[in-house]
């Protein structure tokens, strides 16, 4: 049973997770931040997976399976509202649907 | 019979309560109005003939109805006392008020507020029988700030005028002071005597405190201060002349007969306790003769008919405190009585003329009115007489009395029994003045008397009391220590009885046949100058005007943003600040928000990790 060390899959992960984060923060486009954030997602979702072959516990797998779950929800509300932002904005602009604030 | 005493003041309350409450029909307002009244009244009359017919040293009546509160020591009771002095003061009050509520019917039948004025004298009398009634100082206080306050509403009646509302600013404001100054008497009483009951005080002063040592004199001091300021007496007196803006009846049921004698019932009420002060009788008594003299001077210039009555009630009082003071306590009550009868007739008349002449208050526009007002005219008479105190009339037994107890007083009797007989040679030219000015002379202004029964009895009946009422006899027998005063020399006692002849004479000579030395006095500049001296009441207007007023009007200006809100104020921009800051930061950017979530996980984790 050799894997893949741990640290591989722990940096593979981080690696990942910080490409999503630099998206979310960088990109203007409403739906390039969201795809960003289903990387994030998936990077946690790698480092549980590692977790759970280092351990040999089901449970990183188990929680792989929640994170997917909750990745997809969130998906699916999330474009519903972009769909309504556009149609009623026009644009996907996030710095443009800047309306809400103090 | 006597177990019936504490309706005596709930009917008024209960007439209070129906008027405000009850929006009656004019007529039914009326009757409420007037029926409570006459109901005390003769349940009075039947008390009192109980009381009366019992011997003489078992004519008290203690009624205690429910505890009222009890503080430490301190236990106080809502009890009703009832001795011959109360008996006295509450016939005087159901009975003159009975008397003025009936007038009211006829005077007030076309003011739109009829059912309001009704109220407030429906609970001015049950504030004025608390008052007379109370067994202890907290009843009384309680009663004594509850005329107050119907002064203050009656004053104030007419409050479409802001004039009336300022008189009746004042009046509320100046009694203050002096019921303040009361106050502290009885916080002092408490705190030395640990109770509030008038029986247990008169006991336990006499058991604890030395005559004239200072705690006595202290409480005796701030008692008075109180009683200055109900009876306007020097120096709390501006308010009562102008608190003549009120309606006519209330300046005879209030502002004559029954609320500024308050501070004389309370005098004779303590006047154990004042026994224990002597210096402070004795400050009385100059007061009393101070008061008397000064507003007796202005009533000699005033050309408003009712503003004369009102300097002539200061002046009347002047010699309620003047007999207080040199411990002629019945003489005191007497005199409150007889004043009760013949003022509360004056001001009727005064209101009769007033509504004749269509509210005209000027003595100069008035003149000849004689043959146009023969019962305004007769009842001025009469009650003119009887103020005068000429032989035979009720005022001249209680005055004479006064003036014969100040003649024999021992410290500088004779200088206070001067300025007492001086006061009536002076009460005797501006009561003279004020009716050959009237009802003299050339004949001014149509009138004509058109008045109902409602005021035709009254008047009728206050003239038979102004004549007869000395001849009252009034029931002190143990509650007053005896006053021995020999019936003064032939001098002081022809000298006291003619005086008013001669001032009668001297308006006779000065106001009816237009005396040329009056013209040339009045058109000489030092003439003027005294005349406009004592029309203004001595200055003290302008006095407390420059020296208590302005002052505190600037303090206000000063202070207009309070300055103890200014700290709260300084809280509310603080977080008003805070708020702005922090608002500043939602931006809306949800980039901006991302950034600085992940900022502060940064931080956070970077904190744990190192640590």
């Amino acid at each position: 049973m050799t894997g893949v060390p741990i640290e591989h899959g722990l940096l593979l992960a981080t690696l990942l997770f910080s490409l999503g984060l630099l998206g979310v923060l960088v990109r203007r486009n409403i739906i390039f931040v969201l795809m960003s954030m289903e990387i994030m997602f998936n990077a946690v979702g790698l480092a549980f997976i590692t977790g759970g072959s280092r351990w040999m516990q089901a449970d990183g797998q188990i929680m792989f399976m929640l994170v997917l779950t909750l990745a997809a929800a969130e998906v699916a509300v999330g474009l519903a509202l972009v769909l309504q932002l556009y149609k009623r904005f026009k644009t996907l602009d996030l710095d443009v649907l800047s309306k809400l604030k103090g | 019979m006597l177990n019936l005493l504490w309706l005596v003041p709930t009917l008024p309350l209960v007439g209070f309560v129906l008027l405000v409450f009850g929006s009656l029909p004019r007529k039914l307002a009326a009757c409420v109005g007037v029926g409570s009244i006459g109901l005390a009244a003769a349940l009075t009359l039947l008390i009192g003939l109980q009381l009366l017919s019992l011997p003489s040293d078992e004519q008290l009546f203690r009624q205690m109805l429910w505890a009222w509160f009890s503080v430490a020591e301190l236990n106080v009771n809502f009890t009703l006392y009832l001795d011959p002095l109360s008996l006295v003061m509450m016939s005087i009050i159901t009975g003159i008020g009975f008397l003025i509520h009936l007038y009211s019917v006829g005077y007030m039948a076309d003011d739109v507020a009829f059912n309001r004025f009704f109220a407030y004298m429906n609970l001015f009398v049950a504030a004025m029988l608390l008052l007379v009634l109370g067994d202890n100082l907290v009843v009384l206080y309680l009663g004594w700030e509850g005329v107050g306050l119907c002064s203050y509403l009656l004053i104030g009646f007419w409050y479409d005028n802001p004039a009336n509302g300022y008189a009746a600013r004042k009046a509320f404001i100046v009694t203050r002071i002096g019921d303040t100054s009361m106050a502290l008497g009885l916080f002092l009483l408490v705190m030395h005597l640990e109770t509030l009951d008038i029986q247990a005080i008169t006991q336990q002063a006499n058991a604890l405190w030395l005559p004239g040592s200072w705690l006595p004199v202290l409480a005796a001091a701030l008692l008075l201060g109180g009683a200055l300021g109900k009876s306007a007496q020097l120096p709390l007196q501006t308010w009562l002349p102008d608190a003549m803006a009120g309606p006519t009846p209330i300046s005879a049921l209030i502002h004559a007969a029954t609320m500024v004698t308050a501070g004389v019932y309370l005098i004779a009420r303590m006047h154990e306790l004042f026994l224990l002060a002597p210096q402070v009788m004795v400050v009385i008594a100059v007061i009393g003769a101070a008061t008397l003299l000064i507003s007796g001077f202005t009533a000699l210039t005033q050309t408003d008919i009712k503003r004369i009555l009102a300097f002539s009630t200061m002046s009347q009082l002047g010699y309620m405190f003047l007999a207080l003071g040199v411990g002629a306590w019945s003489a005191a009550i007497f005199h409150l009585m007889t004043h009760a009868f013949f003022k509360a007739l004056l001001f009727l008349a005064a209101g009769a003329v007033i509504i004749s002449l269509h509210h005209e208050q000027n003595i100069f526009k008035m003149g000849g009115l004689r043959k146009r007002l023969p019962l305004s005219f007769w009842c001025f008479m009469i009650g003119g007489l009887a103020l005068t105190a000429l032989p035979l009339t009720s005022g001249y037994y209680s005055k004479h009395e006064i003036l014969l107890a100040t003649a024999s007083f021992e410290n500088g009797g004779m200088w206070l029994w001067l300025a007492g007989v001086a006061g009536a040679l002076i009460t005797g030219i501006y009561t003279f003045r004020l009716i050959f000015i009237v009802f003299f002379g050339e004949q001014q202004g149509a009138a004509q008397e058109s008045f109902g029964m409602v005021i035709r009895l009254p008047l009728v009946v206050l003239c038979v009391l102004s004549v007869l009422g000395g001849w009252i006899p009034l029931p002190f027998g143990e509650i007053f220590p005896a006053l021995h005063f020999d019936h003064g020399s032939s001098l002081v006692n022809w000298l006291t009885t003619l005086v008013p002849f001669v001032g009668i004479g001297i308006a006779y000579l000065c106001f009816y046949k237009n005396n040329a030395l009056l013209e040339s006095l009045s058109k000489a500049r030092s003439g003027q100058l005294l005349r406009r001296f004592w029309f203004s009441g001595w200055g003290f207007d302008w006095f407390y005007e420059l020296f208590f007023i302005t002052p505190f009007m600037c303090l206000i200006a000063i202070n207009k943003n309070d300055v103890v809100d200014s700290f709260y104020s300084l809280l509310a921009s603080l977080a008003r600040v805070l708020h702005r800051l922090l608002s500043f930061t939602q931006t809306g950017r949800v980039r901006w928000y991302a950034a600085v979530i992940v900022l502060g996980v940064v931080s956070f984790v970077g904190v744990g990790v190192m640590r």
